[in-house]
């Protein structure tokens, strides 16, 4: 495996502003905005996102929440990968409110059409938006597309994209793993 | 993490120190969705499981089709009472006429021990013992420690009291397997007819004396006196058993410690328990039923993961 940085700590700060300020845009005071980070990957970009409208935008109240899309996965039983669950905590009413689904790399699309399945489980939101660090375009499975895209690439299958954030690794970073 | 290391689910013994941290962190995760609105999660919507009930059960076998109904797999129910077993059907012809009508897995409850394994070797389906015999009863064991790991926390060095009729209990064995995997110090408590004999073999201390037991633990698992397995007398009346090793609040107040107070169901209030110490703060008897929902949900998915036959997208 070969490692190439694709995205640099100070390239992601500027666009977690930009993306930030998008949502800023589009949600005003979040009064009725519901941020929820997919599991497991996705949870860190919600935290860095939220961090960012509290301190540098000062949004004071900004309701989160955490999906895991195990149960939902349209490749139980399929994929040679297997998925663990992990944490689910939504402790807002999602019937009537705009979600925004936060995850870091936006693939095929199939986690994304679990997390909608998830979603219709727990109510009818108003609308459903989709926030990613890093789209690898013509990838999909799906018709899905991000609201809001921090960049998009061009990796081709056997590629991974990874996402490391502080403080799990000594700094934010996006590789790309090429397979040698 | 890996898959669970077994295909079948048909004892405690049989699972490794990873498989009983997949199925409680699963089952944690199942728990969450059982206390949503909707408690239903779509991943087996593609399976058919049959309840193969031989033996009477309430609890386990509607605990067990809750589970299937909450994961979306079909599910079918069969009872001795309404069955060709009576017509004179061996076992293993009822379960491949099951199979042939595209079950994908089965949970047996059978009055014989050994059945499930006998299944399992003799059928082409994925198995869940839900209680054979006198052998073992692996949910009701890994609920038990479940629901003993939230109140108690990590169990090693915990020190668990199993009361009662030990010897006609598969609660009681499988329990025996679980606590000690999970590192906890087990002591079973009864008159010495209903102990097993082998009991020191299993590695759990023996004692007569029900107040020296909740004295030495932190928990006690009280077991209903399983008068229908009873062919012959084991203590002189029902109220010397009470009295002797009923559970009450007196009792209770005589050791000075809070203790965490488990029972499998059916309770007999006023024998091996009574009703002021089953409804107690400390009592989780209704803890137990509700994780015993999340435990057969998370085995099933487990166990589900490795039915393999649809091929990679």
């Amino acid at each position: 495996m070969l490692d190439r940085v694709l995205l640099d700590e100070l390239k992601i700060n500027v666009l977690l502003n930009r993306l930030s300020c998008q949502l800023l845009e589009f949600h005003g005071d979040f009064t009725n905005t519901l941020l929820i980070g997919l599991q497991p990957r996705g949870i860190y970009l919600l935290d860095r996102i939220v961090e960012l409208l509290k301190n540098e935008y000062g949004i004071k109240d900004v309701k989160v929440g955490k999906l895991d899309t195990t149960f939902y996965r349209d490749d139980f039983r399929r994929s040679k990968k297997i998925h663990f669950a992990k944490a689910t905590e939504l402790n807002f009413e999602v019937e009537g409110r705009k979600i925004v689904l936060i995850d870091d790399v936006l693939y095929t699309g199939r986690s994304i059409r679990a997390a909608l399945t998830a979603i219709d489980y727990y109510g009818r939101p108003s609308i459903i938006e989709l926030l990613v660090l890093i789209d690898r375009r013509f990838s999909r499975h799906l018709p899905i597309q991000p609201d809001y895209l921090g960049v998009q690439i061009d990796a081709i299958e056997g590629d991974k994209v990874r996402v490391e954030w502080r403080p799990e690794k000594r700094s934010d970073c996006v590789y790309i793993e090429k397979e040698s | 993490m890996n898959e669970i290391s077994v295909n079948h689910l048909l004892g405690i013994q049989n699972l490794t120190e990873k498989d009983f941290d997949l199925i409680f962190n699963t089952a944690s995760q199942f728990k969450e969705v059982i206390n949503r609105p909707i408690k239903k999660v779509p991943s087996l919507r593609d399976l058919t499981i049959a309840n193969l009930f031989f033996e009477n059960s309430t609890r386990t076998k509607l605990s067990f089709e809750l589970a299937e109904k909450r994961l979306s797999a079909d599910v079918i129910n069969f009872s001795t009472s309404q069955s060709s077993i009576k017509k004179g059907e061996t076992l293993v012809d009822t379960v491949n006429n099951i199979l042939a009508m595209k079950v994908d897995m089965i949970v047996i409850r059978h009055p014989h021990a050994g059945s499930a394994k006998f299944l399992s070797q003799n059928v082409n389906s994925q198995i869940i013992n839900a209680g054979d015999g006198a052998h073992e009863h692996p949910t009701q064991a890994l609920l038990d420690c479940f629901s003993l790991r939230e109140r108690l926390g990590d169990l090693k060095g915990k020190h668990i009291a199993i009361i009662g009729d030990i010897i006609h209990s598969r609660v009681a064995i499988s329990n025996i397997f679980a606590l000690k995997a999970l590192g906890a110090e087990v002591m079973i408590c009864g008159p010495k007819s209903l102990l097993p004999k082998y009991a020191e073999s299993m590695g759990v201390n023996v004692e007569i004396d029900l107040i020296k037991a909740l004295r030495w633990c932190d928990a006690v698992n009280m077991l209903r006196v399983q008068n229908e397995r009873m062919n012959i007398n084991y203590f002189p009346s029902t109220r010397e058993y009470s009295k002797l090793y009923g559970l009450t609040n007196e009792k209770i107040q005589s050791i000075r410690k809070p203790i965490t107070i488990l029972h499998p169901g059916p309770i007999n209030r006023g024998v091996e328990i009574t009703s002021e110490v089953a409804d107690s703060e400390n009592a989780i008897i209704l803890d137990q039923v509700e994780n015993g929902v999340a435990i057969r949900m998370a085995v099933i998915y487990l166990l589900a993961s490795k039915i393999k036959n649809i091929s990679s997208a």
